[in-house]
């Protein structure tokens, strides 16, 4: 094994022949540390610092300001409405893949990774070419009074875009792991396929499901450039909490702009800490059926 | 159905599937081929013209080059932490692992405006560059530094579980053979390690391409010194130049899906060495 332990005294420690000599060890940890320090934990202290450098008065008025509570809440609705139906496309599309053999599978699992290798800008524009006022349903929504683009339901298929694979790409290979033979029995004992799902694949899936959906409702609450380009900026209306942020920064509000920052990267913190606690729970839960 | 299909006595394919497909169409592949129908009404050479001005190209170069100056840069490091965090111990390696998803978590924006604080003149860090004549905020420079806080994660998740799983074996067989740590390393455990430095790489190559809100604060946006090319679809936007912003997004659309296809065939490449070894 590589586990490494280390000497009481370092002349107790006899050089392994499968392991680096102490000096280089420690540099290497240094380097790596010095480098994660620097483009890391820096940035993300200097959120918090830069929040309260002009006081916890100028913070609290910041994130109670009637604009910040209005993006608060738009960004709460937003991530509210794209996480459950990328659930529910997820598991779909999951069941689909993992539990059947069919033709143009790997086709279907690439299209459904898109997303992730386009542009967020691009992500927003395509949206305006199909629902803006120059776009193919512009003038027909226009005519009904109906705004898409610059307004909420932008918002919402922007970023349901920009998350759409987060979910099945956690459960794809979770479920392809797990096998059909549970769910075959279940039918076979004449479960409905209903049952099948809610008492055999569901229990299976929950921690999976739990994980892809804290990933997605993160980036759902942070989308930038995407969102950027449907919403038109209007402050106490379409604005969600990163272009807040944006808007804050850009009228040199610095002590607000990063008060705001501070609850999104409070945010990653808790979507950091909840990932670790799941790979946790799921490497303890593995470790007694040991590895197949 | 039969040739489409193998059969299964589970329930649910045709609702499954039909729901995927139809999600999928509406949500991502129509408004996708809005962008190329709708520059397939500009001609070849007002298309061309469109995508080759003097502004447009710079945008290209400097997007280019500060992705590939920024993934290499992961590639090095992300190898390094990616070893440290599976080879070594030291106090505080959990949290350290924790964080380095933290560019995955962290919104682009709240990035961006962090980076920049720190890099301006009277920042923490660029206090200590400036005097030595380094501007990293408001120049290219800011822009790499940008794009590698965002690459970071790509490498070290692709590298640590390929680390993890290779067999100790290998390396006991290389020292009884007389090898040192060195030779170790450079024939047995990087030739292992390559197909996954180099899925992160494109990986993080991909994402730093199309990048806007952590870029967008720190980069000055001057046209044809420190203008990045979503920017400029956004620019183009605003003036209401509609047929300009979606030639350049197809530009950007080509790009990635090229670099898919490339990120899939390094992944199979990686899969398919990891069997064989």
């Amino acid at each position: 094994m590589t586990t490494i332990t280390f000497p009481l005294s370092p002349s107790a420690q006899k050089e392994h022949a499968t392991q680096e000599p102490a000096w280089v060890r420690w540099s290497l940890i240094g380097v790596a540390l010095i480098f994660l320090t620097l483009f890391l934990f820096i940035p993300l202290i200097s959120v918090f610092y830069e929040a309260f450098k002009k006081g916890s008065d100028v913070y609290f008025a910041a994130i109670t300001d009637p604009d910040a509570v209005s993006a608060i809440q738009l960004t709460l609705t937003v991530a509210a409405i794209a996480v459950p139906l990328n659930l529910v496309f997820g598991v779909a599309a999951a069941w689909a893949i993992a539990k059947f053999e069919f033709r143009g599978k790997n086709l279907l699992i690439t299209l459904i990774d898109l997303p992730f290798s386009v542009s967020p800008v691009v992500s927003g524009l395509i949206y305006v070419l199909v629902f803006g006022l120059q776009g193919w349903f512009g003038p027909w929504l226009a005519e009904h009074d109906m705004k898409i683009i610059f307004a909420v339901p932008g918002i919402v298929l922007a970023t349901v875009f920009v998350t759409v694979p987060f979910i099945a790409r956690e459960l794809i290979p979770l479920m392809q792991a797990q096998g059909t033979e549970e769910e075959e029995a279940a039918v076979v004992l004449g479960a409905s396929g209903w049952q099948t799902f809610y008492k055999v694949t569901l229990p299976n899936i929950k921690w999976g499901l739990l994980y892809g959906a804290i990933l997605c409702n993160a980036r759902a609450m942070g989308e930038f450039g995407a969102v950027s380009v449907v919403s038109g900026h209007i402050r106490g209306s379409t604005n969600t909490m990163p272009l807040h942020v944006e808007i804050l920064y850009n009228e040199y509000n610095f002590a607000a702009a990063f008060a705001v920052a501070s609850l999104l990267a409070l945010l990653a913190l808790v979507t950091l800490a909840l990932k670790t606690l799941i790979e946790f729970r799921n490497q303890q839960h593995q470790q007694p059926r040991g590895h197949e | 159905m039969n040739t489409f299909k193998q059969h299964s006595i589970l329930p649910g394919f045709n609702l499954a599937l039909g729901f995927t497909l139809l999600y999928l169409s509406l949500i991502v592949l129509i408004p996708l081929s809005a962008a190329f129908i709708r520059t397939a009404e500009l001609t070849w050479p007002e298309f061309w013209s469109v995508v080759t001005t003097p502004r447009v190209v710079a945008s290209y170069r400097l997007t280019f080059g500060a992705s590939f100056a920024a993934a290499v840069v992961n590639a090095v490091f992300g190898l390094l932490v990616a070893w440290v965090l599976v080879r070594y111990h030291f106090p505080g390696k959990k949290i350290v692992d924790a964080l380095v998803d933290l560019p995955f978590a962290l919104p682009t924006a709240v990035a961006g405006i962090a980076l920049t604080a720190l890099y301006a003149g009277n920042g923490w860090i660029g206090q200590h560059l400036e005097p030595l004549g380094i501007k990293v905020a408001f120049t290219p420079l800011g822009i790499f530094v940008a794009l590698t806080f965002i690459g970071l994660p790509f490498v070290v998740r692709t590298v640590q579980p390929v680390l993890e799983d290779i067999e100790s074996e290998l390396e006991e067989a290389a020292a009884t053979l007389g090898a040192n740590r060195w030779q170790t390393f450079t024939r047995i455990i990087f030739p292992a390690l390559f197909p996954a430095l180099m899925t992160g790489f494109a990986l993080a190559f991909a994402r730093a391409i199309g990048e806007y809100g952590s870029v967008i604060f720190i980069a000055g946006n001057m046209p044809m010194i420190s203008e990045i090319t979503p920017l400029l679809i956004i620019t183009k936007l605003e003036q209401y130049d509609y047929a300009g912003a979606t030639a350049l997004s197809v530009v950007m659309l080509v790009i990635s899906f090229i670099l898919l296809l490339i990120i899939n065939l390094l992944q199979w490449w990686s899969r398919r060495r990891s069997i064989e070894s």
